[in-house]
């Protein structure tokens, strides 16, 4: 990263999945920043967003965790997240939250301000308008559900893939329907998870596409998981992977050759 | 009705396995999404007439003493009566005391989930009265003994051959070589065998969409008319509604109709909307000799003021289960009680408890949609959310799921210990599962892998390789 570089300073919100799972989407969100021309800086003071607690009823954790957050990333320019459920969080629900906190819940609303799920932040906030990447091969495009109805992304992704040389979208049906991941939801309920993928990746198949690309990780575990139980060819990747032109790594649930 | 929502994992497996149920399902999409869509974009002021309905419905709760004053008022002044219930049991007291009074033998009714919520037919039953259902999916499922599995499509849950195997078994004074192949035959039989039973009754039960404060009204929508040969037939009308469905004004209501049924049903009216002011006039040509409305709080009155007032503001069109992942895979019988869905996951716990009913709220991915599409702007996955907070607080969630998610708050709280313990794993799985890519089986992860592989990490966490990067 070179110090001369003058544009905004982005803290990084890694996301505790692509931190445990899946390291190369942060580094390609990395580089999607810094070509469009911000400083990235990544605070080793984070871990989760807190949605787990939060979404099983357990305020005062997930309350903890969210200004865990907010210390650790308010100073930035920005916050930016490679995943549309984890930026929501960040930006729709801490504010919520912390609103009957009076010390955090100013804090909180600022900080929220801040918060940009990554292809959205390129599109709306760096206005890039196209990427240099490559990318042989017919994709079809997962919208994750907080990225789509909390965050209201739905054209980003699709202007920036369609500059991608050599990448042919091709849309499923019912684009607007969950994959049945729903974070904790699909360890809880896993016959009801099972059937909603089940669904999912059958319109994955009748779309014809050869890799399926989503901006968010919960969504791609749960779906490439799935695809490869069926025995299907489809791969699964994050839509910054190919994006940023790193699409060297195993697509998701694959191995090194 | 029975009560089986504390089995709603065994339901719902079950319900998943049924090939039968499967098939039926499919119309939520093909039928109720798609038309509801269509319908939507027709109107390019939806948005804004979603707004102002909710605005209309969060104005009448925050005066509903006042309106509930003013439309008892206005329904005496037409000759009809009110009577308050407080419980489900009041309820069923006073419909009975007036069908025992009016000397009933058989009693109609238009579709009512207040009346399913109250399990009244069981108790007229019970109590020498025959009570016959007039809408088509409610006649079919009464045939069945069964529950509505839908608030707004009984019957949802059956395919027409199903429907078929009903008549055939019910109406065995029709001759058995008729052809019932067609949802127009099974129509045309339904309408004949009813004419019959509608001049027979002397009660005649419906719910009610709107109670009309301005004017002391009811109102239903329907799309098959038994509403008003249920009214306008027998000489007793009784409609029972809960306190929520008081509207201040008819024009309120003219405004709450154009978004009720384009969400329900893509139509942009019903086939009937009926408006029903007391009993009959001595000009009238016909309608009821009484008119007696029976209103119903079973509970709703302690949402005002509480963190599910909103849900107060629904008004029964079902696009909630028609858009819901969940509702799509499970059907409305998996939920164990009358309201299934999004808007049953948030009304059941109050009406039946959050001990018993505490899966439903628990049994969402948060997906939104169903708050996406909720002409009445609920936010029903924010109340979802206020369930699983109260059965945290009272400890009714499974001790193992407790003590996990402790143990993984204790680390995300504490970042440095995160980081090393986060690197571990990473390592172990990476090592573990590099090979293939992806994990078959995993220790502690069955709810995942049975169903699905579990895609490897890559072996380090991004933070270790930052800071690999970043050292000089």
């Amino acid at each position: 990263m070179p110090e001369e570089t003058r544009g905004p300073t982005v803290g990084l919100f890694v996301t505790c999945l692509a931190d445990l799972f899946r390291p190369s989407v942060g580094f390609a969100t990395v580089k999607l920043l810094e070509d469009a021309q911000c400083r990235v800086e990544v605070p080793a003071a984070q871990t989760c967003c807190g949605q787990p607690a939060y979404n099983s009823g357990d305020r005062e954790d997930a309350r903890a965790i969210a200004r865990q957050v907010i210390a650790a990333f308010e100073g930035y320019d920005y916050v930016v997240a490679p995943s549309g459920s984890c930026a929501g969080m960040l930006r729709v629900h801490y504010p919520a939250l912390l609103a009957d906190d009076e010390a955090w819940a100013e804090r909180a609303r600022a900080f929220a301000g801040k918060v940009h799920e990554i292809v959205s932040f390129l599109v709306d906030v760096r206005g890039v308008e196209r990427v240099a990447a490559a990318f042989a091969g017919i994709v079809t495009y997962h919208d994750s559900c907080s990225s789509l109805r909390e965050l209201g992304i739905r054209d980003q992704p699709r202007r920036l893939l369609k500059t991608v040389a050599g990448l042919k979208l091709a849309e499923m049906a019912d684009t607007e329907a969950c994959c049945g991941f729903g974070g904790t939801f699909c360890v809880k309920y896993p016959d009801i998870s099972n059937a909603i993928v089940e669904k999912k990746t059958e319109a994955i198949a009748q779309s014809g596409a050869g890799t399926v690309l989503a901006g968010d990780l919960g969504c791609l575990l749960n779906i490439a998981g799935k695809l490869k139980r069926q025995g299907s060819t489809v791969r699964s990747r994050h839509v910054v992977e190919v994006l940023a032109g790193m699409t060297q790594s195993p697509a998701i649930g694959e191995a090194a050759d | 009705m029975d009560i089986t929502s504390p089995a709603f994992k065994t339901n719902a497996s079950r319900a998943i396995g049924d090939a039968r149920l499967q098939a039926a399902l499919v119309y939520t999409r093909a039928g109720f999404q798609e038309k509801r869509l269509g319908a939507v974009t027709a109107l390019p002021e939806f948005d804004a007439l979603r707004e102002s309905a909710r605005d209309i419905k969060d104005h009448t709760l925050a005066h509903l003493d006042l309106y509930l004053e003013a439309y008892e008022e206005k329904v005496r002044e037409a000759g009809g009566e009110v009577h308050y219930a407080e419980t489900a049991q009041e309820a069923r007291d006073l419909i009975l005391a007036i069908c025992r009074q009016a000397g009933a033998k058989t009693v109609t009714k238009g579709k009512s989930m207040v009346a399913e919520e109250i399990g009244l037919n069981e108790h007229l039953e019970a109590n020498g009265i025959v009570p016959i259902e007039t809408d088509l999916g409610e006649y079919i499922i009464q045939l069945r003994h069964e529950a509505p599995s839908h608030i707004i499509a009984p019957a949802i849950h059956l395919t027409k051959e199903d429907v078929e195997g009903d008549f055939r078994r019910a109406h065995t004074d029709l001759p058995s070589g008729r052809n019932l192949s067609e949802p127009a035959s099974l129509l045309d039989e339904a309408r004949a065998v009813l004419r019959r039973k509608f001049a027979e009754a002397e009660v005649g039960i419906t719910g009610a969409n709107f109670l009309v404060a301005e004017t002391g009204t009811s109102v239903i929508v329907t799309n098959e008319g038994n509403g008003d040969l249920t009214q306008m037939l027998p000489k007793v009308h009784i409609v029972l509604a809960t306190i929520e469905k008081i509207t201040p004004t008819l024009e309120d209501v003219s405004q709450i109709l154009r978004v009720l049924s384009r969400s329900a049903t893509g139509q942009e009216m019903t086939a009937y909307t009926t408006f029903s002011t007391g009993p009959r006039r001595g000009e009238d040509p016909d309608g009821p000799d009484e008119y007696h409305v029976v209103i119903l709080d079973n509970g709703r009155s302690a949402m005002i003021g509480s963190e599910f007032q909103d849900m107060l503001r629904c008004i029964r069109c079902g696009a909630c289960m028609n858009h819901c992942p969940v509702y799509q895979v499970v059907g409305g019988h998996a939920y164990g009680w009358v309201y299934p869905g999004p808007m049953g996951a948030v009304l059941t716990p109050t009406l039946i408890g959050v001990d018993k009913a505490g899966h439903l709220p628990n049994a969402s991915s948060f997906c939104g949609r169903c708050e996406s599409v909720c002409p009445m702007m609920i936010p029903l996955p924010k109340m979802m959310r206020h369930w699983r907070e109260r059965e945290f607080e009272r400890h009714l969630s499974p001790t193992t799921y407790r003590t996990g998610l402790g143990l993984w708050a204790y680390f995300a709280k504490r970042p440095r210990l995160y980081r090393w313990a986060t690197r571990l794993v990473a390592r172990a799985l990476g090592n573990l599962g590099g090979r293939k890519g992806r994990f078959r089986r995993l220790p502690l992860a069955g709810g995942w892998t049975r169903h699905r592989d579990l895609p490897a990490p890559e072996g380090q966490t991004f933070q270790e390789m930052w800071a690999e990067r970043r050292r000089p």
